[in-house]
């Protein structure tokens, strides 16, 4: 007799709501949607888990910034009596920081799944090109938040980041300006970071999630071309809730390797930033920037009469505009051809990632 | 309504549904409770000095006026009377913290937020100030002016 009132209640704001919002149409679609199963299917968890940690970016972001001071007098200073005075400030702190790495990295895998199983082939070439612009924005989140505790390392890996666009042709002076409001890394960088990592970069993400999300909505997952030929019938399992609470599973282990780092290894704050001390020996940038940094090292100081690092700059550029239009000029795959250089350029570009960040790690800093 | 089907294994549903809103509600409270220790912020590092020495000269403030000074992180007030006294008090107003002022002309405190007078002794005689202003005891040494809190 109690449960069917309580049901009545429940079929009652379910009307209310549905009236008003269209929860029946939801239904449908959640109903509707179901994910492809075969033996690829394991990278279609890695989007979702690295949108989780941009939620826990999100989450921890707001927090930290009840307690951060954007200038150059009080920024290092916050962040201490953060980590110092703030019950569980040094949690919170991890797990921004650690979750940044992690998501950059479940990032990566994502990318390269994506590019090794084809799914940018069309219909999806927006879909990839959306990913690539939030792989930009993401790398841009980390480079702008390392600055912002202001210590040693994050103020010459800004000096050393920004002083790269500084040597691009033609708009590099320009660029380096705008980058550092001003000449030289100062409180004025520290404060233009900071509006570009809380206000610009989440308004610009925001956007493209959503742009991404509609099209994976729009288009189902991709089945990648050696499944579709191979098979004639199609397993699928239901969206809700088999996928979700698979995806939810997922999340989960992220959250406890996330919980681990952040709780075993807590970030460190370092020495305060100081303009007018020399670098500091085995200063590195961020590991995804590590092959970048390595790369530019390797380049004589002269090619052909040109700047190394200019080429450097160069090659990185057309490397990333190749990549943003991998779905177009991978013609075989478009056209439903098996592609081998493409899985080879995918598989060459991890190598040539894999290694120069080894190399970076493991090389000798005073040499 | 036609019954509900009863579950072929009761024991084991309701284990399991107990599992996961136990497991919910336990990952639940491990997020709430750091997350609300940290909203409340540490006891700020005041300054508990209970003197402190004014940058102004006693012959810088004229009789019947008065002004301003840092008592800590509270601001203060330095007034010299008409009959030439130097007195100060807490600046705060005891109605709504706001920050009061000496008025030359009527040759007492006042707050301008909402009308509120003191005089001289900082007793609140009109406007809606409930009590009077906190007063400090003034040391004058020499050239220095040294305030300390009372008891």
């Amino acid at each position: 007799m109690r449960m069917g009132t309580l049901e009545q209640h429940y079929k009652k704001l379910w009307n209310w709501l549905d009236e008003r919002v269209g929860l029946a149409e939801v239904e449908k679609l959640a109903r509707k949607k179901e994910v492809p199963v075969h033996r690829h299917s394991v990278w279609y968890y890695l989007g979702g888990m690295t949108l989780f940690l941009f939620m826990i970016q999100v989450a921890t972001g707001i927090l930290l910034i009840f307690y951060y001071r954007p200038s150059a007098e009080e920024a290092f200073e916050s962040v201490k009596f953060l980590m110092a005075e703030v019950e569980f400030g040094w949690l919170i702190r991890s797990i921004h920081s650690w979750a940044a790495n992690l998501m950059i990295f479940t990032l990566f895998i994502h990318l390269f799944s994506v590019w090794l199983l084809k799914a940018y082939r069309p219909p999806r070439e927006i879909t990839w090109l959306s990913g690539i612009g939030l792989m930009g924005i993401t790398m841009a989140f980390g480079f702008t938040g390392y600055l912002l505790p202001w210590n040693e390392l994050a103020f010459f890996a800004t000096q050393v980041g920004t002083e790269i666009t500084g040597a691009i042709p033609v708009i590099g002076s320009f660029l380096l300006r705008v980058s550092r409001g001003g000449e030289e890394v100062t409180g004025a960088t520290l404060t233009r970071f900071y509006g570009f990592h809380i206000a610009v970069l989440p308004a610009l993400t925001t956007l493209l999630i959503g742009l991404h999300l509609f099209f994976v909505q729009k288009h189902g997952m991709s089945v990648p071309p050696s499944v579709e030929q191979a098979t004639s019938s199609k397993r699928v399992m239901p969206f809700v809730p088999n996928f979700m609470l698979r995806d939810m599973v997922g999340w989960l282990a992220a959250l406890a390797i996330l919980a681990a780092l952040a709780a075993y290894l807590p970030t460190e704050l370092g020495q305060k930033a100081d303009p007018f001390a020399p670098a500091p020996v085995g200063i590195k940038p961020e590991w995804y920037f590590m092959f970048m940094f390595k790369t530019l090292k390797y380049l004589p100081a002269h090619i052909l009469g040109i700047e190394g690092e200019v080429i450097g700059i160069l090659g990185f550029g057309v490397g990333g505009l190749f990549l943003l239009l991998v779905p177009f000029l991978d013609r075989r795959t478009a056209r439903g051809e098996q592609s081998h250089l493409f899985t080879w350029l995918a598989i060459a570009t991890i190598v040539f990632m894999i290694v120069l960040t080894y190399l970076g790690y493991t090389e000798v800093v005073t040499q | 309504m036609p019954e509900e089907v009863p579950s072929r294994n009761p024991n084991r549903r309701t284990f399991i549904n107990w599992f996961l809103a136990t497991s919910a509600g336990a990952f639940l409270l491990a997020v709430l409770y750091p997350v609300s220790r940290y909203l409340v912020p540490p006891p700020a590092g005041e300054s508990t000095a209970a003197t402190v020495t004014l940058p102004i000269k006693p012959v810088d403030v004229k009789p019947n006026s008065g002004q301003i000074f840092k008592f800590g992180s509270r601001p203060g007030i330095l007034i010299r009377t008409p009959a030439g006294e130097l007195r100060a008090f807490a600046a705060s107003c005891t109605h709504l913290n706001c920050t009061v002022q000496y008025r030359s002309d009527l040759s007492h405190i006042w707050c301008a937020c909402h009308n509120g007078h003191f005089d001289l002794n900082g007793k609140n005689i009109a406007g809606p100030p409930p009590r009077p202003l906190d007063q400090y005891i003034v040391n004058v040494r020499g050239d220095e002016i040294v305030v300390s809190k009372s008891a």
